[in-house]
């Protein structure tokens, strides 16, 4: 069956659709979890140290949250390598352009694989200046995320690079999201309208919430 | 009407092409766009010139041999098949762009013609029944649900011309495969193979070098016959149970 899976254009596409709607499961808790930051640093810090907490005493400190970094790491590698076979065979199906060119397919249609190399470019920058620190603006200090996030935000590169990749997500979920219903056969006439409409909420409901943070930063609202 | 027209020539599967251009006169908002090739080839073999080689068959649009990109689009400006498309759809003065389908899996054999036989090797690895059929048996002795039976026709109308194929800017072929396998996937006659043909039509469809589909929607919007765009979302279904029921690694 994995053989199967990975071989087939078909199924490499499901592996696509999973490993998206895992990532797509986690932003909207990291969404929800971010907007604490308009309460104030001692809830802000104090649910980032929950999170490393969380599952004890069953679980050992900071286990869940490594459970979870394994987890998506292995959904964002499963995702950019099959999207870039996939990628790679539709090219090579299509070498010829028609010489009469018109304009095809949405813009999120179209950007999805610009879309999503600027998302990876984006993952890789972002534990770097929030997790690790190693291009964080100056004085990162680990377990002192809020001052952190202030920091990041209170350099304009820090936000503008935060920003449009946030504006790729919205893109890239809203054609992404209906896409993985028809990829996993869980589409139909009738469901047509919902997946479209709850593509479009999500992708919205991110990318706002995502973005309200450093504008809230840059605006004085959160300092 | 008088007409400006640019057609892709090319000599064989080997040679370079370029766009040539033509002008023509004389054309009746009544004919069709074949008719009105038929009247730039007289007039070319009148010159001498070798006339424009394009497919083309019952000319009543249900066999799918015609097959050109007119302006951009698979089959033209209408929803219907090439030969069933009609000059009124143009303008006096027009100029139009005639392309052959562009796919790897369907090589230039000359001018606008193009080698679909990846089609037949795709229905050849599994879109038939095995049962032998003999003389149309009575209507009423298997039962279909009416759901599943319009179902199954709709998908029945693929006529395989590959304007699907032309349209996907990823050259695939999902709504063409994806028509074929639902049509018998859904009755009760083709139950017996339901996971070995779709799984085995989807892998000689990657096999031929076709693309993959991202949902762009194009081929449903091409598809003389209107095929809709769930047919694949059928497939997918089809394909992930026929994985797990199958037992093939
Ligand atoms: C590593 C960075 C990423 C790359 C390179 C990437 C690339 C792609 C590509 C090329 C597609 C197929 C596009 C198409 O079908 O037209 C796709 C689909 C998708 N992506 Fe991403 N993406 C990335 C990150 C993400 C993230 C962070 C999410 C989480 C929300 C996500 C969710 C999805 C979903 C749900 C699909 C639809 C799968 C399907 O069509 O069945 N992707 N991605
Ligand atoms: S699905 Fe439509 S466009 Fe594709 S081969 Fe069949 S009839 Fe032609
Ligand atoms: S010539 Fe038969 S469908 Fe057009």
């Amino acid at each position: 069956m994995t053989r199967t899976m990975w071989d087939s254009s078909v199924g490499k596409k499901t592996v696509m659709a999973v490993s998206g709607l895992i990532m797509l499961a986690y932003l909207v808790v990291h969404m929800l979890g971010n907007l604490k930051i308009f309460f104030g640093s001692d809830d802000f810090n104090h649910y980032a140290h929950w999170l490393r907490t969380l599952g004890e005493p069953f679980l050992h400190y900071e286990w869940a949250l490594w459970i979870i970094r394994v987890v998506l790491v292995a959904a964002v590698v499963a995702h950019a390598v099959s999207a870039y076979q996939l990628s790679r065979r539709d090219l090579r199906a299509r070498p010829t352009k028609y010489v009469h060119k018109k304009p095809r397919t949405s813009y999120a249609t179209r950007t999805m694989r610009w879309g999503g190399v600027i998302l990876g470019l984006f993952i890789v920058w972002h534990i770097l200046d929030l997790t690790t620190g190693t291009v964080h603006p100056d004085g990162f200090q680990s377990g002192h995320p809020y001052q952190n996030v202030i920091d990041t935000f209170s350099t304009w590169y820090g936000s503008v690079v935060y920003i449009v990749a946030m504006l790729a997500l919205g893109l890239h979920i809203r054609h992404g999201f209906w896409s993985a219903a028809q990829t996993l056969g869980v589409g139909s006439r009738t469901r047509d309208r919902a997946f479209k409409t709850i593509a479009n909420a999500l992708a919205l409901v991110l990318t706002v919430g995502f973005i309200a943070v450093p504008v809230g930063v840059m605006t004085g609202v959160v300092s | 009407m008088k007409l400006t027209l640019r057609v892709w020539r090319q000599q064989n599967a080997d040679a370079d092409g370029a766009m040539s251009t033509y002008d023509v006169d004389d054309i009746s908002a009544d004919m069709s766009f074949l008719e009105m090739l038929d009247t730039l080839n007289e007039e070319l073999i009148l010159r001498g010139d070798d006339p424009v080689a394009f497919d083309h068959d019952c000319r009543e649009g249900i066999c799918g041999a015609c097959s050109l990109v007119i302006n951009g689009d698979a089959h033209g400006p209408e929803r219907t098949t090439t030969c069933q498309l009609h000059m009124r759809s143009f303008e006096d003065g027009d100029t139009i762009d005639i392309e052959p389908w562009r796919a790897s899996a369907f090589p230039v054999v000359k001018d606008l013609v193009v080698d679909r036989s990846a089609f037949d090797r795709i229905i050849q690895a599994g879109g038939y029944v095995t049962a032998p059929t003999g003389a149309a048996p009575e209507a009423h002795a298997t039962p279909v649900p009416k759901p599943d039976a319009d179902f199954a026709f709709e998908n029945a109308e693929c006529i395989g011309c590959g304007a699907c194929v032309a349209a996907c800017p990823n050259g695939a072929a999902m709504l063409f495969t994806s028509a074929k396998v639902n049509h018998l996937n859904v009755l009760p006659q083709g139950a017996p193979e339901r996971e070995t043909r779709v799984l085995d039509m989807v892998a000689q469809m990657d096999e031929e070098g076709f693309g993959g589909c991202t949902l762009a929607g194009e081929c449903a919007t091409a598809c003389p016959k209107g095929i809709p765009l769930v047919s694949i979302t059928g497939m997918n279904k089809e394909w992930l149970r026929a994985t797990r029921k199958s037992g093939r690694r």
